[in-house]
């Protein structure tokens, strides 16, 4: 269980070092001057109150909470990494070099595509620079095509980036979980620059009709671009150059282990297929006689989408726990999606009602819909939760459920854990309206009043 | 396994993924698995072709090496923080929220804003953001931005400008800073303090009257140390910067960009924002806020996609903050200061020309021999000298921190005059 503590905030904590005399222009700077020791204490009780993937099962669904090994930590915390500029000669930095072109090899291979670029610094931002290279091939080829198309239960960031970077953003609905096919091909033409997808979908639905929608695509010219959130499901069994995309981005921080830091860094690489790679940001590693080097040599290329290569720290980590999975990976995606499955059946005995039945791949999505007549919501079971020592799914996503639970339980949970977690789901099924409209209890603090915070934001500690 | 894989109703592992097309199967083409400690002999083996600064005495600009107290990776060493996902569940995720709070506050007290949003990927992504966040707020379709800016920013905010079609002026660069000037149709002037030749901006009254005349916003790109004793823009309606403090330099990633803004254009901020509020029992707790800006809520009209941040170094940068105290921090701001001005001396007294003099730890200085030539002798002789430019023609940006002490920058003299000895 988590610690309780009122832990005051840095401001509130009392000043324990002299003032010490610096002739400087600023003369308010109004950062406390405080001990070392109560610094320490300050953080580890605020981490006290922070469940983490070690703390307990943390389906979060889309997010892959899978263990970070500590390996990756380690090995992360060479000086030859931490201490190293990247502005630095070619020649004193070549293992940089060396991981950045191998990493990309290794998920050229994952993936099937042809290039890859590591510099975007997570997953909207992969997506953003995959859009940015959508536009600048059509451009090169001299088409003015103006719109991307996403399904109703894409991630929001898809609709995001592909207005940032100038796109009409163009919905479809899906049908019986996936994309519908005709209405696809009543909104595919000319103008049409990408479709957005991720396979298996949000609702952990493989899409079955993958291969003719690819051709869809590619018979009015437009690209398929793939998000990787959920490559966890299928690595080894296909890839997404098999099943006919032309841009992926991956979430280094879901499918290959590194740790998501309460929100990030993550990592978001983009590949490509080669009649996109001229379009790849610049710079590309390159392998040549004198050893690896930073080429700018790419004129059709977009440019820049980050100050420098990547979060390199975190492409390290990636880089570890491939080698340390290698071609085993397959096993990762079948007790993924097995551990899926059978939580969605154990569920579903429990009388929990999962629309749109047939198999899930690693995750699957509850409708809770059928307690809203009690008075119960989907937040009511996550608070709940966090009572029983779980850490909620996903709610509320993908907005095409109503009152959605969104589980992923990853390759990691065991068995126990599964049957705990839906025994908790099942008990708290039957609990009292009010029990449940009150949690959590047992938490650092009771119910958080969100609308409050929104109505009379108070953002920083002066504003206290 | 098996009694899972009964429960469910299944014979083999294959029937899960039946629904996948035959002709888009595939096996995976990897080597076999390796053991931890050869994963860790195999990385460690290619790290060692690098040189660190401790091997290679550095003066890099831009990302240069600061010295990191111990306590700051006990704390985000510990689990809780980094595997922990955004924290979507306030009650499970206090401790990232507090702390996140925290650091919004502390960037809001460092650059003289109001409000600040708990991170963007990196400085140069902040102005992007920050770019279109003025264009959210004028709708005119412009940003001025001085001539002299590192050209990854210069690159970053092209391609963040590309969508809304802004289009980017450059303000020429005189004196090592950007000659102000009035323009038509833009949403905001950007201006950087330090600029990118090192130089202390000090127009505060002239920068705010170019912008009003051009009913333009003021981006500020600070340098975040530099704040612990110089004053803050206060001239500014959003504050971006590079939040490198508390963070190694990785390569260059994992950073964070700072982002601040005045509290009237909270709504167009992009990003997460941590609030403050109270439970259900009345006491202090805190949440993130205002979300009905962001992309899983308003998808197409989000005021930005950005989903993952830079929330744990976020938290490396407040717990430097905090370690470091206002004692601290200007200790090693005017240390950083110090040492670059006797870096600076150093280099005048062989031969070098300092054409800037109000600087921090940024300095141009243009040596009296080939510049590339130099740098190329240097590594030689273990020295990464300063980046070079070609604007002011054949000279060095230096970078110089607490790092680089009397002892390290007199064995560096030594052998750029040796290496210039040599060329020449």
């Amino acid at each position: 269980m988590m610690a309780k503590y009122e832990e005051p905030l840095l401001n509130e904590i009392e000043e324990d070092l002299p003032e010490e005399k610096h002739d400087v222009e600023r003369k308010e700077l109004n950062i406390p001057n405080i001990s070392r020791h109560r610094i320490m204490k300050h953080f580890l009780r605020l981490s006290q109150m922070n469940y983490g993937v070690d703390t307990g099962f943390y389906p979060l669904g889309s997010c892959t909470m899978k263990y970070n090994p500590k390996l990756l930590e380690r090995i992360a915390k060479m000086d030859e990494i931490k201490m190293v500029s990247p502005l630095q000669d070619e020649s004193t930095v070549q293992g940089c070099l060396e991981l950045i072109y191998k990493l990309e090899k290794l998920l050229c291979r994952i993936t099937g595509m042809d290039a890859f670029s590591l510099q975007p610094a997570a997953g909207a931002h992969g997506e953003f620079t995959g859009m940015l290279i959508a536009r600048a091939y059509f451009e090169d080829r001299g088409e003015k095509r103006s719109n991307v198309i996403v399904p109703d239960s894409a991630h929001g960031t898809n609709p995001a980036s592909a207005k940032m970077a100038g796109f009409n953003v163009i919905e479809i609905p899906s049908r019986n979980g996936m994309v519908d096919i005709e209405a696809l091909k009543s909104v595919v033409d000319e103008d049409t620059a990408a479709l957005m997808l991720t396979n298996p979908n949000t609702l952990g639905i493989f899409e079955k009709g993958i291969l003719q929608i690819s051709k869809i695509l590619k018979d009015a010219g437009a690209l398929l671009y793939y998000d990787g959130a959920n490559l966890n499901a299928i690595m080894g069994k296909t890839t997404p150059a098999k099943m006919g995309f032309d841009i992926v981005h991956l979430n280094l921080h879901k499918t290959f282990a590194t740790p998501h830091g309460g929100g990030g860094p993550g990592a978001g690489p983009v590949g490509v297929k080669s009649f996109l790679a001229p379009y790849l940001p610049v710079p590309r590693v390159v392998k040549g006689n004198g050893g690896y080097k930073l080429s700018y040599d790419f004129p059709k290329s977009i440019g820049k989408v980050g100050m420098f290569y990547g979060n390199f720290a975190v492409l390290v980590k990636a880089y570890a726990y491939i080698r340390m999975k290698g071609n085993m990976l397959e096993k990762v995606a079948e007790r993924a999606v097995l551990n899926s499955n059978y939580l969605m059946e154990k569920l579903r005995s429990y009388g929990f009602e999962v629309p749109n039945y047939g198999r899930r791949m690693h995750e699957f999505v509850v409708s809770l819909s059928k307690f809203k007549e009690k008075g119960i919501r989907a937040i009511d079971f996550a608070k709940r939760l966090l009572d029983y020592g779980f850490h909620p799914p996903t709610i509320y996503f993908p907005l095409i459920v109503d009152e959605a639970f969104m589980i992923e339980p990853t390759e990691d949970a065991s068995k126990e854990t599964l049957d705990e977690f839906a025994h908790a789901m099942k008990k708290i099924a039957s609990e009292d309206v009010e029990l449940l409209k009150n949690a959590p209890y047992k938490m650092p603090v009771r119910r958080v009043n969100e609308v409050k915070a929104a109505k009379e934001p108070k953002l920083t500690w002066k504003d206290l | 396994m098996k009694e899972m894989m009964d429960f469910i109703g299944i014979k083999s592992i294959d029937e899960l993924f039946e629904d996948i097309p035959e002709e888009a199967k595939c096996s995976i083409d990897l080597p076999p698995p390796l053991q931890e400690m050869n994963v860790e002999e195999e990385i460690k083996k290619m790290m060692k072709k690098n040189k660190t600064f401790y091997e290679m005495s550095s003066f890099l600009p831009i990302l240069k090496p600061h010295y990191i107290p111990a306590i700051v990776d006990e704390i985000v060493g510990r689990q809780e923080f980094y595997t922990s996902y955004t924290p979507y569940q306030a009650e499970a995720s206090q401790g990232m929220l507090q702390a996140l709070f925290e650091y919004q506050s502390v960037v809001a007290e460092l650059t003289g804003m109001e409000v600040a949003n708990s991170s963007m990927y990196d400085g140069a992504t902040a102005l992007g953001e920050a770019a279109l966040m003025a264009y959210r707020i004028k709708r005119r379709g412009g940003i001025a931005i001085p001539s002299c800016l590192f050209e990854a920013k210069k690159q970053v905010l092209k391609n963040y400008a590309k969508g809304a079609n802004l289009k980017i002026h450059e303000m020429p660069c005189k004196n090592g800073l950007p000659e102000l000037r009035e323009y038509n149709g833009i949403d905001a002037i950007y201006i950087e303090n330090p600029s990118f030749y090192g130089v202390i901006e000090r127009r505060g009254d002239e920068i705010t009257e170019v912008a009003s005349k051009s009913d333009a916003l003021i981006i500020a790109g600070v340098d975040m140390l530099s704040l612990a004793i110089y004053n803050p823009p206060e001239y500014a309606d959003i504050v971006i910067g590079n939040g490198y403090l508390g963070n190694y330099m990785n390569f260059g990633g994992p950073l964070l960009g700072i982002f601040a803004c005045k509290r009237k254009y909270i709504r167009q901020m992009p990003g997460r924002i941590i609030g403050a509020t109270i439970d259900a029992s009345g006491k202090r707790a805190f949440t993130m806020t205002l979300q009905t800006r962001e992309q899983h809520i308003r998808r197409g009209k989000a005021t930005s996609n950005i989903c993952s941040n830079e929330a744990l170094c976020a938290i490396s940068f407040l717990a430097y903050i905090a370690a470091l105290g206002r004692n601290g921090l200007r200790k090693v701001a005017m240390q950083n200061k110090n040492n670059a001005h006797y870096m600076a001396e150093q280099l005048e007294k062989i031969g070098f020309e300092v054409p800037f003099k109000d600087f921090f730890n940024e300095f141009v200085a243009i040596p009296p021999v080939d510049a590339a030539k130099l740098n190329k002798k240097l590594l030689e002789y273990g020295i990464q000298n300063g980046m070079l430019l070609n604007n002011p023609e054949n000279s060095i940006l230096y970078g110089v921190t607490e790092m680089h002490g009397k002892e390290l920058i007199e064995e560096a003299i030594k052998k750029i005059k040796v290496a210039m000895e040599e060329i020449e």
